[in-house]
């Protein structure tokens, strides 16, 4: 039996759905209208006002907010409500330039926790679970989104936040968790740990994961599955637009239903910026529907999908995004091949490596030479020559069937690879076509 | 007394072992015994040190990768046929050898050192002095 914990939104009928759409979409552009100038201007500047929104058709009129956007306005220019009636920010780590701040007022953090209670109950949790919260607490949006999420759906709820793995571990099986929320790469190694520690997949209690905030393949999710005995459930979402809970998965394991009562998604060309039709790949879109303090409207969110408006077994109707394949910006084409430094990554987690790593692309002959330097880890040393080439040939087996082609792998010594203050230089790309 | 070599990661370019002699020389530790193994792109150091310890630690502190690697030494008398006996009860007791490296002359001149890795340190050794050899202790390696 499957179980919803808003089963009227979650299984809308199409035309509830709309007129749902509809009449947030119209109260939110004259919310913003109203109190953010910064995006009122940009409305402006395209001869709209909050009259020529007359339901979700006509959002592809609407202007379109980037990251660069919250970069200008940083820190207050797009709250919508005064700073009295804002309870909460999180914020990001900041990784790729400067942080992002997002603002909350208590609804927002209300339908926020709704939103991620939805994909708890979609993971099987009920009020008698045991649900171990092991993303991290404080301006990351994953500990207090799942915490929330957990309180409402009832179960109880072992606030561990990240680190300190053989307590994490001490939790799971003393107080018997049988949800565990955490990213992918930090459930992979909870499993080698135990795995190490002789624990099989019969002894650990768990039955569920909730698993978000990085990308992460169906390999690695087959393998967390495997060492914890639990089926791993995928969460999306970005601070921008709360945090995690803005899409999850359900059973089926076919996508992620985005709550689109509260978002509604869009697949643009980056390029051209057109809208595609529903199915085909490209950068996704969204609209917060009801978040009040920090009203964003198609926001850019530069990750890459396609969505799927086909009949989920689940019963519910909200339409699902595939598993972003990266970011557009970070994308490359080798060989005629997108390949995303995500999937790399991914890899390379996978494999016992670290994320140290480069991504160096060049043309010899008219053809494009593809090599990822990776740094040794203490871990994978041995003073086995056969055995540290058999695990290098193992990447590179992983990395081609990840990405459908061949790339060099070349093992460096420890901390060789640049470090930088900000995001990383992965890819280093010396083609001149 | 199985003994403990030294395994440094180091990548098959101009400079790296040199960098990691530099390290040693500075902190003043002994080289007893050295022997490289590579491929095209990475290669891995195998020594024995007069100080394991402080070898290890310093290394680590200039970011090499170094691990420690149990395996066997033996003290050969430098005559024909020297090898050949000791290898006789390696194949008369199963020890198979991963890899093997030799060195010359420490105090006694008359003498070859020879270090083996096998895949079970213990049982060769016990193998191995059952039949009489005597594997070189740690504390007379570094005295060597």
């Amino acid at each position: 039996m499957e179980r919803y914990y808003q089963e009227a939104l979650e299984c809308a009928s199409p035309e509830e759905m709309r007129k749902v759409q509809d009449e947030k979409l119209i109260a939110q552009v004259k919310h913003v209208w109203d109190n953010v100038p910064y995006y009122r201007k940009k409305m402006e500047e395209k001869g709209l006002t909050p009259d020529d929104i007359q339901s979700i058709d006509d959002l592809h009129k609407l202007p379109f907010l980037s990251k660069a956007d919250l970069r200008e306005a940083y820190p207050y220019g797009l709250v919508g409500v005064p700073l009295k009636d804002c309870v909460r920010i999180q914020s990001t780590s900041g990784t790729t330039g400067k942080r992002v701040v997002a603002f909350y007022t208590k609804e927002d953090i209300d339908l926020w926790e709704d939103c991620c209670a939805r994909a708890i109950t979609a993971a099987g949790g009920t009020n008698e679970d045991v649900c171990q919260v092991s993303y991290g607490y404080g301006l990351f949006t994953g500990g207090p989104g799942l915490n929330g999420g957990s309180h409402k759906v009832g179960c109880l709820t072992v606030p561990t936040s990240s680190g300190n793995t053989d307590r994490q571990i001490m939790f799971i099986m003393d107080l018997q968790a049988t949800i565990l929320c955490c990213t992918p790469s930090y459930a992979a190694y909870l499993g080698e740990r135990m795995k190490e520690m002789g624990y099989g997949p019969d002894d650990i209690p768990l039955k569920a994961g909730i698993f978000g905030a990085e990308a992460w393949s169906e390999e690695m999710r087959h393998d967390i599955e495997k060492n914890l005995g639990i089926k791993a459930y995928d969460i999306y979402g970005l601070t921008e637009l709360s945090g995690p809970g803005v899409s999850f998965e359900c059973s089926e394991q076919k996508g992620m239903h985005v709550n689109e009562d509260h978002f509604i998604p869009e697949i643009i060309d980056p390029e051209t910026e057109e809208v595609l039709p529903v199915g085909e790949q490209g950068e996704l879109v969204f609209t917060a529907l009801d978040k009040k303090a920090f009203p964003l409207l198609r926001y850019r969110t530069r990750d890459i999908c396609r969505l799927s408006r086909e009949k989920c077994s689940c019963g519910r109707t909200l339409i699902r995004m595939a598993k972003p394949m990266g970011r557009s910006d970070d994308m490359l084409i080798i060989r005629g091949v997108n390949v995303f430094p995500s999937q790399i990554e991914t890899v390379l987690l996978n494999h016992g490596y670290g994320a140290n790593y480069q991504i160096l692309v060049g043309r010899e002959n008219n053809t494009d030479t593809f090599e990822v330097k990776v740094e040794m880890t203490p871990e994978m040393f041995t003073d086995n020559l056969g055995e540290v080439s058999a695990r290098q040939k193992e990447l590179s087996d992983g990395l081609k069937s990840m990405l459908g082609i061949k790339a060099k792998v070349t093992l460096v010594a420890p901390k060789t690879i640049e470090r930088s203050e900000g995001k990383a230089v992965r890819v280093i790309d010396t083609r001149k076509i | 007394m199985a003994i403990k070599q030294i395994s440094v990661f180091l990548e098959n370019k101009p400079g790296t072992l040199n960098r990691m002699t530099a390290v040693l020389a500075e902190h003043e530790i002994g080289l007893r015994a050295l022997s490289v193994a590579e491929t095209k792109d990475f290669g891995i150091a195998r020594m024995i040190v007069d100080d394991v310890l402080a070898a290890t630690s310093v290394l680590k502190d200039a970011d090499f990768i170094a691990s420690l690697t149990p395996v066997l030494a033996f003290e050969i008398p430098d005559e024909t046929g020297g090898l050949n006996k000791l290898l006789n009860v390696f194949t008369e007791t199963k020890v198979n050898v991963e890899y093997m490296y030799s060195f010359l002359g420490g105090k006694k001149t008359s003498s070859a050192y020879m270090i083996f890795r096998v895949a079970d340190t213990a049982a060769a050794e016990s193998a191995l002095i059952a039949k009489g050899l005597k594997p070189l202790r740690q504390e007379e390696m570094e005295e060597i």
